[in-house]
């Protein structure tokens, strides 16, 4: 599943970023937190896991005493007034893959984190030491904003600092400051079993497995910085039966999960049809030209029969 | 010949110039479609014609047939009458590699080419001409030639079948029957005429003289021994922006004189720069485009900044009086891209009367460009070296017409 706090702790050595670590009962607010953890250490961070209205999700991480406006910051992403919110519990653990209490900038080493928007207090910069939970939190652990970009740059990710306490005019001819920031693809993350319709009475495992394939597909979808990575699993789609046939039961998956409230049978099957004929053939296309490519390949190589 | 008369070039810049080399609007207006139409001497593609090809392929006719994209023809009527009674035809297409640089405009024949292939079952000829660039855009060969390559890459990622498609470039597969043919075509035009098509001068080099054959005879099917033995009748119907309609004319006028069946044509109007001036998108203006290596961020970006919008400077002018539709740059590029009818017709609704602001015309373009760019990379993510040279190898197709 995702990274551990050992293996994050690790990888921060390996790239010598210096941190103090310490550990304490599991904490589930900053209050408790700084019960067990003195400001002289560094600075306490508050973090918060974002949704906005189009499933795009964003952590934002602040000092404690920074004033957070969801409205200001709604705005100033180019989401309008009310549109973002507190992200669903099911999604901090689909997708940053910790437990409640334990949102950390960390997370996003996480692949099923890649399109999660991360967001930093300027103010951390001023700070000596800054304190996180290494992806648990019965340990938080303090370092100074370099290491934090450091590690950031080896995931590929730019560190992201604003200044949260601004509240400039957001308007026809003052576009929204932070509008660079949302990301560019959303996230499907499937409600839990005991919320909706009749296509999940099946149990948390099985919900859970399907959700498995939207994380990994989601590598197919073009996010900006791995490119090869999108170029090595487009690959594999039209060269893997198992693949492909993972793909076109995500995307038809996905359909069924926006589409499927309340229409009745034919009508979605109908909708289905016309959503997703000339997608799947174009992907069907692609896959017969990989087969035909090798074997054509292979036939240039191949060795002609002996007599 | 009344060719003669039509084909002159009207050097004169308050006409509107359309050839192979320059696409400019009259007065830097908009083009003149209905004008063109008369002036080349080709016909429009009625509604009839699409409820034709519907009845035909058992499908929805393509959104570039429905919304007028491809409006023009010649002899369409004839290859359907053709197709009805079993005779197939084949489909020519084909691609100046002149940029790495691929926006959506350079899509559209090969998007429509596609839903032709599928529609139709019938096989697809590509042609590469390097040979042009090199000469008209002063590329060396082998410069010419890696651009072709990288542009069959994006070609196959618009979903051909390798089964019924063979790519080839001029400079690879000049030569052979290909050459015969092109010797045959070459002898029927005399110098005069070409230079009455195409406004060749004196000061033009002898290489773009000869290069018209080279455009012109992958329409004669004798041109592909490999894949057509033996079918010298077989039509051709050829799908291409209508500034290509000249090399064509030229070629329908020597058809009988060999023996062949005039190719048919079935021709598309020219995608809007995004500012909206002029005649058409220009790979040399990075914003006057949306390239299909465009981030989702730079098409939205692009969308909101440079689409010319036709909506009124303030809200409660816009309210009132509604966007002016005619100019507008995203409802248009909406209804080149957006397949479903219903919708379009809803926001071209609200948006004239005022009730829709542009914001969100162009959040609706956004999405819609950003899922086509974004499938369109992931193919091309998927096209091997190994694939180009199966599409390119000259080689038979024995399941063309299935």
């Amino acid at each position: 599943m995702g990274f551990s706090k050992d293996h994050l702790l690790a990888r921060l050595q390996e790239l010598q970023i210096d941190y103090s670590k310490y550990e304490h009962p599991p904490v589930l607010t900053v209050e408790e937190q700084a019960k067990y953890v003195s400001s002289s250490e560094g600075a306490l961070s508050k973090n918060l896991f974002l949704k906005d209205k189009k499933n795009r999700y964003y952590i934002v991480s602040a000092m404690t005493d920074t004033k957070v406006d969801m409205k200001v910051l709604s705005q100033r992403l180019g989401l309008g007034k009310g549109g973002i919110r507190m992200a669903p519990e099911e999604a901090l653990s689909e997708l940053l893959q910790v437990s409640l209490g334990c949102v950390t900038p960390f997370a996003v080493v996480n692949e099923s984190a890649r399109d999660v928007s991360l967001l930093l207090d300027q103010k951390f910069k001023n700070q000596t030491r800054c304190i996180f939970h290494p992806l648990s939190n019965d340990v938080s652990i303090s370092l100074n904003t370099l290491g934090l970009d450091k590690f950031l740059q080896s995931i590929g990710r730019d560190s992201v600092y604003i200044d949260l306490e601004a509240n400039p005019v957001v308007g026809k001819d003052q576009p929204p400051d932070l509008a660079v920031y949302v990301p560019s693809n959303s996230v499907v993350v499937p409600e839990l079993p005991t919320k909706t319709a009749s296509i999940q009475t099946a149990s948390k495992n099985v919900s859970a497995e399907k959700t498995k394939p939207v994380a990994s597909a989601k590598p197919s979808k073009l996010a900006g910085n791995v490119k090869s990575a999108v170029e090595d699993s487009a690959l594999l789609v039209f060269k893997n039966p198992e693949k492909f046939v993972e793909e076109i039961l995500d995307k038809t998956t996905a359909l069924l999960l926006s589409e499927g409230k309340g229409e009745n049978v034919e009508a979605l099957a109908e909708t289905f049809r016309k959503r997703l004929t000339s997608e799947f053939t174009h992907l069907a296309v692609m896959y017969k030209n990989t087969a035909y490519s090798q074997g054509f390949y292979a036939g240039t190589q191949s060795q002609p029969k002996r007599p | 010949m009344d060719v003669d008369k039509k084909d002159s070039i009207a050097s004169d810049s308050s006409e509107q110039v359309v050839n192979p080399w320059e696409v400019a609007a009259k007065d830097g207006g908009k083009i003149d479609y209905d004008k063109l139409i008369d002036q080349f001497g080709c016909q429009r593609l009625d509604d009839s014609l699409i409820d034709r090809v519907q009845r035909l392929t058992s499908r929805q006719p393509h959104v570039f047939l429905r919304r007028g994209v491809f409006f023009a023809h010649r002899d369409f009527n004839d290859v359907l009458d053709a197709y009805e009674r079993g005779d197939k035809f084949y489909l020519y297409t084909g691609r100046g590699p002149s940029s790495e640089a691929l926006h959506l405009g350079h899509l559209i024949p090969f998007m429509f080419t596609k839903y032709l292939q599928e529609a139709f079952k019938v096989p697809l000829v590509i042609q590469l001409t390097d040979d042009e660039k090199c000469m008209w855009k002063n590329l060396s060969v082998e410069e010419s030639q890696r651009l072709a390559r990288e542009n069959a890459k994006d070609i196959i990622a618009c979903g051909f079948d390798v089964t019924k498609t063979f790519i080839f470039s001029d400079f690879d597969y000049v030569g052979g029957a290909f050459y015969k043919n092109m010797v045959k075509v070459a002898k029927c035009v005399t110098l005069n005429k070409a230079m009455g098509i195409f406004g060749f001068s004196g000061e033009d080099h002898i290489g773009k003289l000869s290069f018209p054959p080279v455009q012109a005879f992958p329409s004669f099917p004798s041109s592909f021994p490999h894949l057509f033995p033996g079918k010298d009748k077989l039509r051709c119907l050829i799908p291409c922006a209508i500034d290509q309609d000249p090399y064509f004319r030229m070629t329908r006028d020597v058809a009988p004189r060999l023996g062949y069946s005039k190719p048919a044509l079935i021709e598309s109007s020219f995608f809007p720069a995004l500012q909206a001036k002029n005649g058409k998108m220009s790979a040399s203006d990075p914003n006057s485009a949306i390239y299909v290596t465009d981030t989702a961020k730079e098409i939205k970006n692009k969308i909101n900044r440079y689409a010319f919008s036709g909506g009124q400077d303030s809200i409660e002018k816009h309210r009132e009086i509604g966007a002016n539709l005619e100019v507008d740059i995203p409802v248009k590029y909406l209804s080149f891209f957006l397949d479903d009818d219903t919708e379009l017709e809803h926001i071209k609704k609200e948006y004239g009367e005022g009730r829709m602001l542009t914001g969100e015309v162009k959040k609706r373009l956004t999405e819609v460009l950003t899922e086509m760019v974004e499938r369109h990379r992931m193919a091309r993510a998927a096209v091997t070296d190994e694939m180009v040279d199966a599409f390119m190898a000259v080689r038979p197709l024995p399941s063309m017409f299935e």
